[in-house]
């Protein structure tokens, strides 16, 4: 019997608004515990929440670029139940009416093709504190501690449908969540840095016969730190249900969690310790109406999505599939490749050095593209001197570590110390005759017909030069005088 | 008669003359309250000392200025369940009994920029859950007018400390009837405000849609001095409305004549003391004699008014009293706890009274998945019925007059037993909390001692139409009074 996964992703991202979702408090990361706290967050008797618009407007972005349906009239709902981390003994969340609904995902497949993932809802909640254990052992039986520096926190919930188009597969779903981070990211309502816990996922999955519309009972796993454990916990969990269905058995339904040192999946809780949540309408805050102009104005405002890009890059630079898809991974790197256009003369090298050259430097560097010395038009004109011939592809290596360190114009720093390539064929062939000298043997091979020694001489009058000579034509000269 | 005797309108006019001070009758309510308060246990929290020096500085300050507000130099007591900074507030119960906020209530702070003086915080059932002021762990507050009986509640603090002059005005919430019916039965005036009206930001939520601060005094003027300074929006709690507050002093002695007033008759009927009955029936003769139309009405849906109320505000305090679980302030049970869990049981068990843990187990109940739809949904849907009653009725009318309570107080203790027969008392008021209208309760005669009162029903954001005829029957009676004499 053939099995197939259905995966269901629920996403939660935390947005970066300035403020806390219900009170004034900032949005912080890595502060002291409890210095971003007031009577709102920490749930002191007799506060109000008060809805940060900036947040609603994030999801609603959110719930546009993922192709949802946004609900003209939505409300916050309590769900309630009891942890310390949790000041009211509610989360302020969203149950009937959420914000976003019935949208989808485009993911690429096997072989490039494409396939839309369903988006059941988007909802906008609080997110909760977080409990710090302590170190002693003996305090550690009696004590936790608890920071409220996170409750309260914007958090999209982001929930996959089960029944329109599920993930059926690990490489989807590894795409599925690369996609989801990289448009996240893209219309910047979050940086989406899972260290920080500002993307965290639980999944559902359940299998079920190839081409069946049945579903079988589904797990939920909780507690991966990253992707790749998601992607693990998947495969163990797949592993494990195939066996339970193989061996006649029925999946039980249940919450379980990962643990990453073993790589295996274990039960939290069964179905039936399942929390009621006595969802119900929260009457601290009123329905939230939208009118037309408001969502207009959002979609408006949405960048142009990775999609959108990619088809038009494509079209419009006749560029690689690949080369595409490179440059529009992060949309910083999109918008430099796309200023530095208008100036320059070929957009192939420039994609190229882009890919190759300058995503190298920023890797090492873990330096921003905005944050290097590296302009668009300056960086046009560094690939318009190469591709012109003035300068060799090695000095436009050394200049542009140059710029990116310092930022000092390209043409200056070739003017300074005369980079330009030697276009005067008398004083490579001076070189090349010292080298010819200074290299007998080589060159005698070379007579011999062997062609391998050819790139031994080319460096060689390529130090002499100082990299200023062209390689091809450096090679040109040697054949003509070692051979003819 | 004493200075705390007078009323808040009299006193701002001698203060303005510099013919008292505002610590001259600040010490002569602590005097009542040294003479009173041992029986009628109106406060949880006296803060006799911070009083007097708040009297002095707002003596010191006062000047002539037209513009000041009359509440300044007056004393004030504040339900328990109204936040104030730095000084405990308990709500009535164990689990706060340590509890000092860090901030004012809206409200609260509105009336000390208006230079009132607090003189404590008032008792109450605990986080307002009862109708007699004996569900609170701090003791039962006592009828001033008979120690006997009940002041009702849950504001019965507030009323009580306004009757006897342990206060001159008073702030009081009102969720199910918790300002009016306390008012009723210590013959005072008191009025709840629409929904929305006045912030509830500072207010310790019972339930969060019925929940009112409103105002206690001797006379509607007072009334309306003191919602004059407590009404607006505020931007820390969106359900309160931003429209345009009206001066209610100014519309207040307005002519009643033409005024249509209905007559709802689901409240007069069996259960309704037939004194009560005869008493208000009395009351709206003088509107007729005086120039009034009577219409009677009908509002249908009255019957299910109690039984929709008590689903909704259960289901509203279960969630909204979820975060009294020992973590982060109040009581914290210690002894035998090896968990969180256990903390939690252990706190809560012992923190809260017998009336809460009801009304929580009740409103978890409600909301319970496989429950919701036949209680919640249900009663929110009698509440948009309800609702309805009212706005037809004010397509003909412009006041309703109704009764408050079904009976005259009652005895300490004698319906504590039966919680049912408790949750009877509010059935005339509860409507107007479901359906967000003003309401005010006012005194019309005496049975054995006893005041009977009669409530004026407004329409949303009405409360003018509501003090004017409220001032207005107090007028006919002082001119009936004159005329006897």
């Amino acid at each position: 019997m053939q099995y197939e996964p259905v995966i269901c992703f629920e996403a939660h991202v935390e947005l970066k608004t300035e403020t806390k979702l219900f009170c004034d408090c900032l949005v912080t990361y890595g502060a002291n515990p409890n210095t971003h706290i007031c009577p709102v967050c920490t749930g002191q008797p007799g506060t109000l929440p008060v809805l940060n618009k900036k947040a609603v407007e994030y999801c609603v972005r959110a719930g546009l670029a993922l192709n949802c349906t946004i609900n003209r009239e939505s409300r916050f709902a309590r769900k309630n139940y009891f942890y310390p981390d949790l000041p009211k003994g509610y989360q302020i969340s969203q149950y009937e009416l959420p914000f976003c609904e019935n949208g989808f995902l485009e993911i690429e497949d096997r072989n490039g093709s494409s396939v839309p993932v369903g988006i059941k809802r988007i909802h906008l909640e609080e997110d909760a504190g977080k409990l710090l254990h302590s170190l002693t052992v003996a305090d550690s039986e009696n004590y936790s501690y608890v920071d409220y520096n996170r409750t309260g926190i914007p958090l999209l919930e982001i929930v996959c449908d089960h029944e329109r188009n599920p993930i059926g597969s690990l490489k989807q779903a590894r795409s599925f969540l690369e996609k989801l981070r990289q448009i996240i990211r893209y219309i910047e309502i979050s940086e989406c840095i899972i260290e920080k816990g500002q993307f965290r996922c639980d999944v559902n999955i359940s299998l079920r016969q190839r081409d069946s519309q049945h579903f079988g009972n589904r797990t939920e796993i909780k507690n991966m730190a990253s992707f790749r454990f998601i992607i693990e916990a998947l495969e163990y969990e797949i592993k494990r249900q195939t066996e339970i269905l193989r061996s006649g058995a029925e999946v039980q339904q249940e919450t379980r969690l990962f643990d990453e040192t073993k790589k295996i999946t274990l039960p939290m809780r069964s179905k039936e310790d399942a929390p009621d949540y006595r969802y119900f309408p929260d009457p601290d805050l009123n329905r939230i109406e939208f009118d037309e102009e408001f969502i207009e104005g959002i979609k408006n405002s949405l960048p142009e999505l990775p999609d959108q890009k990619i088809r038009r890059f494509v079209d419009q630079y006749e560029l690689s599939q690949y080369d595409t898809l490179t440059l529009t991974k992060e949309k910083s790197i999109t918008e430099f490749f796309e200023a530095c256009i208008p100036y320059c003369m070929n957009i192939k090298k420039l994609a190229g050095w882009i890919i190759n050259d300058l995503f190298k430097l920023l890797n090492e560097s873990s330096v921003s593209i905005h944050d290097s010395g590296i302009k668009p038009q300056n960086f046009a004109g560094l690939i318009n001197l190469i591709s012109q011939g003035e300068i060799t592809e090695e000095i436009g290596k050394s200049v542009l570590k140059e710029i990116f360190k310092t930022g000092e114009q390209v043409s200056v720093i070739v003017n300074k110390k005369s980079l330009k390539t030697i276009q005067d064929i008398s004083v490579i062939e001076s070189k090349l005759e010292k080298v010819i000298v200074e290299n007998q043997k080589v060159a005698s091979q070379i007579k011999r017909g062997e062609a391998k020694p050819v790139n031994f001489l080319v460096g060689q009058v390529m130090k002499e030069t100082a990299g200023k000579a062209n390689p091809q034509t450096i090679r040109e000269l040697i054949l003509k005088k070692l051979l003819e | 008669m004493e200075l705390c005797d007078f009323t808040a309108s009299e006193l701002s006019v001698l203060l303005r003359k510099r013919e008292i001070s505002s610590k001259e009758i600040t010490e002569s309510v602590f005097e009542r309250i040294d003479e009173k308060e041992q029986q009628i246990n109106a406060y949880i929290t006296l803060i006799r000392d911070k009083a007097i020096k708040r009297a002095e500085f707002v003596d010191k300050k006062f000047s002539k200025n037209s513009k000041i507000s009359p509440l300044n130099g007056i004393p004030i007591a504040i339900k328990d369940n109204l936040c104030t900074e730095g000084i405990t507030t308990t709500c009535g119960s164990k689990i706060l009994e340590n509890f000092v906020p860090t901030y004012d209530a809206t409200a609260g702070k509105k009336v000390f920029q208006d230079g009132s003086v607090l003189i404590g915080k008032t008792n109450l059932d605990e986080f307002g859950m009862g109708s007699s002021t004996e569900t609170g762990a701090f003791g039962p507050t006592r009828n001033p007018l008979n120690i006997d009986y009940v002041a009702g509640g849950s504001s019965g603090g507030s009323a009580a400390a306004v009757a006897c002059g342990e206060a001159i005005l008073a702030l009081g919430t009102d969720t199910g009837g918790s300002i009016r019916m306390p008012a009723a039965y210590c013959g005072v005036v008191g009025i709840k405000p629409t929904y929305g009206r006045v912030s509830r930001y500072g207010l310790i939520s019972y339930a969060s849609s019925l929940d009112q601060i409103g105002a206690i005094g001797r006379t509607v003027e007072d009334c309306a001095i003191l919602l004059n300074s407590i009404c607006g929006f505020d931007k820390y709690d969106t359900t309160s409305v931003n429209i345009e507050n009206p001066n209610y002093l100014d519309s207040l002695k307005k002519d009643i004549k033409g005024l249509k007033i209905g007559l709802p008759k689901e409240y007069f009927v069996e259960g309704l003391d037939p004194g009560i009955n005869d008493k208000i029936l009395n009351a709206i003769k003088l509107y007729e004699q005086n120039g009034a139309e009577v219409i009677d009405i009908s509002l249908p849906h009255t019957r299910y008014a109690v039984s929709a109320y008590y689903l909704i505000a259960t289901a509203e305090a279960s969630s909204n009293l979820a975060r009294y679980d020992g973590v982060k302030y109040g009581f914290r049970a210690t002894e035998n706890i090896f968990n969180s869990i256990e903390m939690y049981k252990e706190t809560r068990n012992h923190g809260f009274g017998k009336e809460v843990k009801r009304r929580i187990m009740l409103g978890t109940y409600v909301l319970s998945a496989g429950y919701y739809d036949a209680y919640y949904l249900k009663a929110q849907k009698v509440r948009t019925l309800i609702k309805n009653d009212f706005d037809n009725a004010f397509e003909v009318v412009d006041i309703i007059i109704a009764p408050v309570t079904p009976t005259l107080p009652f005895k300490l203790g004698e319906k504590l037993a039966d919680p049912l027969q408790m949750y009877l008392m509010d059935v005339y008021t509860v409507s107007l909390n479901m359906a967000g209208l003003p309401g005010m309760s006012l005194n019309c005669s005496k049975i054995d001692g006893f005041p009977v009162a009669f409530q004026i029903i407004g329409k949303a954001f009405d409360e003018e139409t509501v003090l004017r005829a409220g001032y207005a029957y107090e007028t006919f009676i002082q001119n009936f009074d004159k005329d006897r004499q």
